[in-house]
C-alpha cells in the first residue's frame, strides 16, 4: 500500500473518532452544568482543558459558557481538533483514499459532511447542542459499522482501526481527566452529592454508566471509574483494551510484511505497564500524572506508527 | 450561413419518431413527467451521497458540484455507430502516425501539407520527445473524439489526445440507468459500456516496458484531491485495481520509477498520469512544478516506464491543427477522412481573418490553446459590444483564433422544470489504443445545454450529461 493511502487511513480514523470525543465532551460539560452549582461555566472550562485546545480558546478571551464552548468545539474552523474540522480533514483524507473505502463507509462520512455544511450554512442560529452530540455520535457508529461490516480484513482496515484506537485511547484518557480539571466549590466535600454527580456525568459521556453497574454492583467510586476505564479489558474504550487491540492490528501487519519496527515495541510495552498496575498504584501516583503520562506515550506511538510504516 | 433548421435526435427533422427511439418513446408515453421528474431527483441525491462531483475553479458557491444527469438517454443506432466507429478509429489512427512523424522523420512537413511553424512552434510540441520512441509507437493511448450532430451529419468539434476526461460519467450515468429503469433495459438491447476498463486494462499490458517483470504495476498519477476531476482519477484506479499516486509517492532511482509503500519501494510500470506535459517533470519541464517527479523523463527515455498519454500529444489535438485533420487523414492512410470536420477559418490566413471579421455575427470564434468553453465567441448569441471588443482581439492576435459557422447542434428531448423539452447536446466518444488495436467504447458520454437554446454543453459551464445508448444490431 502507498504509505500516504496509510498515512490517511490512519488519519481518516483519528479524526472521526476525534469528532466522536469533541461531541462526547460536550455532553458531559452539558451535564455538568445541569448540577447545581454555583459556577455554571466550570464544567465548559474544563471541557475545553481536556480537549487539548485550551491554548487557542484563551486566545480567544471569551468567557468559557455554554455557547462559546460548543461555537469553538464544534464548528469553530480555527480549532484543528473542532467537529467541524476533524469532518473536513476525515471526509478529505476518505477522498484521497475512496478507492480503499467501501461504498457504505464512504457515503456515511460524506452524509455526515452534507449535513454538516447545512448546518454552518446557517449562520446565526445558535448551535443545537444536543442534536448536534447524537447526530455526530450517531454518524460516527455508522462509519464504525460500516467498516466493520463491509471492509476487507487487511492493510486498509487495519490502519483505520490503528488511527481509531490511538485516537481512542487518547480521548478516554482526556475525559476521565475532565474531572480533574474541575474544581469543587467551597462546601462540597469530595466523595459528597456533586463530586458523585460529576463523576456520573463522565461515565455517562463515555456510555459506559450501565457496564459500571454491572461490573462493580456499587454506587461509584471515582478509583472503580478509573480502574473500569483504565484497566478493565472487556470495556471497548478502556486505556488497556485499545492497547490490547492496537497491538493485534500491529502484529496483523507484521504477519503481513514480515518487519518489526519501534511502533511495535512501544505498543507492546505500553500495554505491559498497563497490565502490571493496579488502582492503587495510579492514585499513588496520581491520577492526573498517570493520564498525562500516558497521553504522551499514545503521542509517541502514534508518530512510531507513521515512522514504521513510512509516513 | 444562415442557422440550419434543427435535428431532433427523437424525431428527427420531419416530427416522426426515429426508428431508434421507437421503444423510449412509446415507454415514455406511458411514464408521467411527475414521475420522471421524482426518479431523476433521486438519482442527482445518489450522485451526490456517492461524492460523485466536480470541482468548479474560482466558484464560490461551495467547491463541488455534480454534474446534472439528465434521465432520458441519448441513443444512437447499430449502424449509426459503426459508420462513427470506422471514423474514429481511421481518425486516431492517422493521429498516431502524425505524432510519429513529426517526433521523427516530418515527412508531413516536408511535403508542404502543414505549415512547420504550427507544429514546431507550437507550445504543445516537445522537443524531449524527438529523443524518445514510447512503446508500440502509440502516443495517445486514451483519446475523446467530440462530435455533434446537424440534419446532415455527424462533425467532429475537436480531439482530445491529452487524457481526456468524463468516462467515470459515463459508467456511472449506466449504472444509475440500470438502476432507475431497468424495464428500459429489457425492452431495448444496448451495449454495455464497462468494456472500457477492460479497454484500459489490456492496452496497459500491451504498452508496458519490456524490462517489467511479471505483470506490469501501473499506476493512476493524478495532481491530488482538489483537482475538479479527481472524483474521476479515484474511480480510474478503483476500477483499474491500482493505485491512485501522487507525484510525492513516486521517485526515480537509477532510470527505474518506484512508488513509496508501508512494505518499502515498489517499481512502477506503467503510469496513467492525469497531470499535464509541462508538471511531469521539473527536470525535464517546469523547475516549479511540484506535481510531477524528478527524473520520470530520464527513466522514460531509458525505456524503464511507459507514460500514457505519451508526453507532447497536444500538438495534435491543438484548435490550430484541427483543420487539417483530414489532410492528414489522407496523407497517412492515403483515403479521405470518413470523418467531417467542421469548416474552419484559420484567422492566420489573410483571407480567412477577413471573412471572420466580416462575419462575426454569424461565426463561432475560439482561442486555439483554449478548452472548457473558455476564450470564445457565439456570434448569434452575443451582442453588438461583444462582438467588437472580440474584434479587437482577434485583430491583435489572428495567428490565436480559428473561427467556425454557427452548427445548429441537434437537440434531444430532456427533462427541464418538470416538462419534457428539446436541449441541444454533443457526444464524446471514447477511445483506446494499444500496440495492437484501436478500441472505442460503444457508448460514451453527451453533454446536454441545459438552458434552453445554448449551445455550450461544457460541465464548467452549467451543461448536464445524459446515458449515451448504442443499440446492439
Amino acid at each position: 500500500m502507498l504509505s500516504r493511502s496509510a498515512s490517511s487511513l490512519f488519519w481518516l480514523g483519528r479524526h472521526v473518532e476525534r469528532a466522536d470525543f469533541m461531541a462526547r465532551l460536550m455532553e458531559a460539560a452539558y451535564r455538568f452544568e445541569t448540577l447545581p452549582q454555583p459556577d455554571k461555566n466550570s464544567g465548559w472550562a474544563s471541557a475545553v482543558k481536556s480537549s487539548g485546545t485550551a491554548e487557542l480558546f484563551d486566545a480567544k478571551d471569551v468567557p468559557p459558557n455554554r455557547d462559546a464552548v460548543t461555537q469553538f468545539l464544534a464548528l469553530d474552523p480555527d480549532n484543528p481538533s473542532s467537529i467541524r474540522s476533524c469532518v473536513m480533514k476525515a471526509r478529505n483524507d476518505a477522498r484521497i483514499v475512496r478507492a480503499a473505502l467501501t461504498r457504505e463507509a464512504f457515503e456515511t462520512l460524506n452524509q455526515g459532511y452534507i449535513e454538516l455544511s447545512e448546518r454552518i450554512s446557517q449562520k446565526g442560529r445558535p448551535v443545537d447542542m444536543v442534536n448536534l452530540v447524537d447526530r455526530v455520535k450517531q454518524e460516527v457508529r455508522n462509519f464504525e459499522g460500516a467498516i466493520w461490516r463491509t471492509l476487507v480484513r487487511g492493510e486498509n482496515f487495519w490502519f483505520i482501526r490503528l488511527g481509531t484506537l490511538v485516537e481512542r485511547a487518547d480521548n478516554t484518557a482526556r475525559l476521565l481527566d475532565v474531572k480533574y480539571h474541575t474544581l469543587l466549590p467551597e462546601g462540597e466535600s469530595v466523595g459528597g452529592a456533586l463530586d458523585q454527580a460529576q463523576w456520573t456525568a463522565v461515565l455517562r459521556s463515555v456510555s459506559a454508566v450501565t457496564a459500571y453497574r454491572h461490573i462493580y454492583r456499587q454506587n461509584l467510586k471515582p478509583w472503580l471509574i478509573a480502574d473500569l476505564l483504565i484497566l478493565r479489558e472487556d470495556l471497548p474504550r478502556s486505556l488497556c483494551h485499545c492497547m490490547e487491540i492496537t497491538n493485534e492490528y500491529l502484529q496483523d501487519l507484521r504477519a503481513a510484511h514480515g518487519r518489526v519496527g519501534p511502533a511495535d515495541r512501544l505498543a507492546k510495552s505500553i500495554l505491559m505497564d498497563l497490565r502490571r498496575t493496579d488502582v492503587d498504584e495510579i492514585y499513588k501516583k496520581g491520577l492526573h500524572e498517570f493520564l498525562q503520562s500516558f497521553i504522551n506515550d499514545n503521542n509517541r506511538l502514534s508518530r512510531q506508527i507513521g515512522e514504521q510504516f513510512s509516513f | 450561413m444562415p442557422l440550419q433548421e434543427n435535428f431532433s435526435e427523437m424525431y428527427g427533422t420531419s416530427g416522426e419518431v426515429r426508428a431508434p427511439y421507437a421503444g423510449l418513446s412509446e415507454w415514455l408515453s406511458e411514464m408521467s413527467v411527475e414521475e420522471l421528474a421524482k426518479r431523476h431527483g433521486a438519482a442527482e441525491l445518489a450522485f451526490r451521497r456517492m461524492g460523485i462531483t466536480f470541482a468548479v475553479y474560482g466558484s464560490n458557491q461551495g467547491d463541488e458540484k455534480i454534474i446534472p444527469f439528465d434521465v432520458l438517454p441519448r441513443i444512437v443506432s447499430a449502424s449509426e455507430f459503426s459508420d462513427l466507429e470506422a471514423g474514429i478509429v481511421q481518425r486516431i489512427n492517422a493521429l498516431q502516425m502524425f505524432l510519429a512523424d513529426i517526433y521523427g522523420p516530418r515527412e508531413i512537413l516536408k511535403a508542404g501539407i502543414i505549415p512547420p511553424e504550427l507544429v514546431l512552434a507550437n507550445p504543445q510540441f516537445q522537443p524531449a520527445m524527438t529523443q524518445i520512441k514510447p512503446p508500440g509507437g502509440i502516443y495517445s493511448h486514451i483519446s475523446g473524439i467530440d462530435m455533434v450532430r446537424t440534419k446532415d451529419d455527424f462533425y467532429v468539434l475537436e480531439d482530445n489526445l491529452r487524457t481526456p476526461s468524463g468516462v467515470a460519467y459515463m459508467l456511472e450515468n449506466r449504472e444509475a440507468m440500470l438502476r432507475l429503469f431497468p424495464a428500459l433495459f429489457q425492452e431495448h438491447r444496448i451495449r454495455p459500456v464497462d468494456i472500457y476498463i477492460d479497454y484500459l486494462q489490456d492496452m496497459i499490458r500491451a504498452v508496458a516496458p519490456k524490462s517489467a517483470r511479471g505483470e506490469p504495476t501501473a499506476v493512476v498519477l493524478t495532481p491530488g484531491s482538489l483537482n475538479s476531476a479527481y472524483y474521476e482519477h479515484s474511480f480510474l484506479a478503483d476500477r483499474l485495481g491500482i493505485e491512485l499516486v501522487e507525484g510525492s509517492d513516486l521517485f526515480a532511482d537509477n532510470g527505474c520509477m518506484y512508488m513509496r509503500t508501508t512494505e518499502g519501494p515498489q517499481r512502477v510500470d506503467v503510469i496513467y498520469r492525469r497531470i499535464d506535459d509541462d508538471y511531469l517533470d521539473p527536470l525535464a519541464f517546469r523547475p516549479d512544478s511540484i506535481l510531477g517527479i524528478a527524473g520520470l523523463m530520464d527513466a522514460y527515455e531509458c525505456g524503464n516506464v511507459t507514460i500514457v498519454n505519451a508526453p507532447g500529444t497536444g500538438v495534435a489535438d491543438d484548435k490550430a491543427i484541427y483543420s487539417y485533420v483530414p489532410e492528414i487523414v489522407e496523407f497517412y492512410t492515403g483515403e479521405a477522412a470518413a470523418l467531417k470536420n467542421v469548416e474552419t477559418y484559420r484567422c492566420r490566413e489573410p483571407d480567412a481573418l477577413k471573412y471572420t471579421l466580416d462575419n462575426l455575427s454569424e461565426l463561432v470564434v475560439k482561442r486555439v490553446d483554449a478548452s472548457g468553453g473558455y476564450g470564445m465567441l457565439i456570434g448569434p448569441a452575443a451582442t453588438r459590444a461583444e462582438i467588437d471588443e472580440f474584434a479587437e482581439r482577434i485583430k491583435d492576435d489572428p495567428d490565436g483564433y480559428i473561427a467556425q459557422p454557427t452548427l445548429s447542434l441537434s437537440t434531444c428531448p430532456t427533462v427541464v422544470n418538470s416538462q419534457i423539452a428539446e436541449r441541444h447536446v454533443d457526444l464524446r466518444a471514447f477511445v483506446v489504443s494499444g500496440a495492437e488495436k484501436t478500441c472505442v467504447v460503444p457508448g460514451g458520454l453527451t453533454r446536454v445545454a441545459l438552458k434552453e437554446g445554448s449551445l455550450v454543453v461544457n460541465s464548467s459551464q452549467g451543461g448536464g450529461t445524459k446515458d449515451s445508448w448504442v443499440l446492439a444490431d
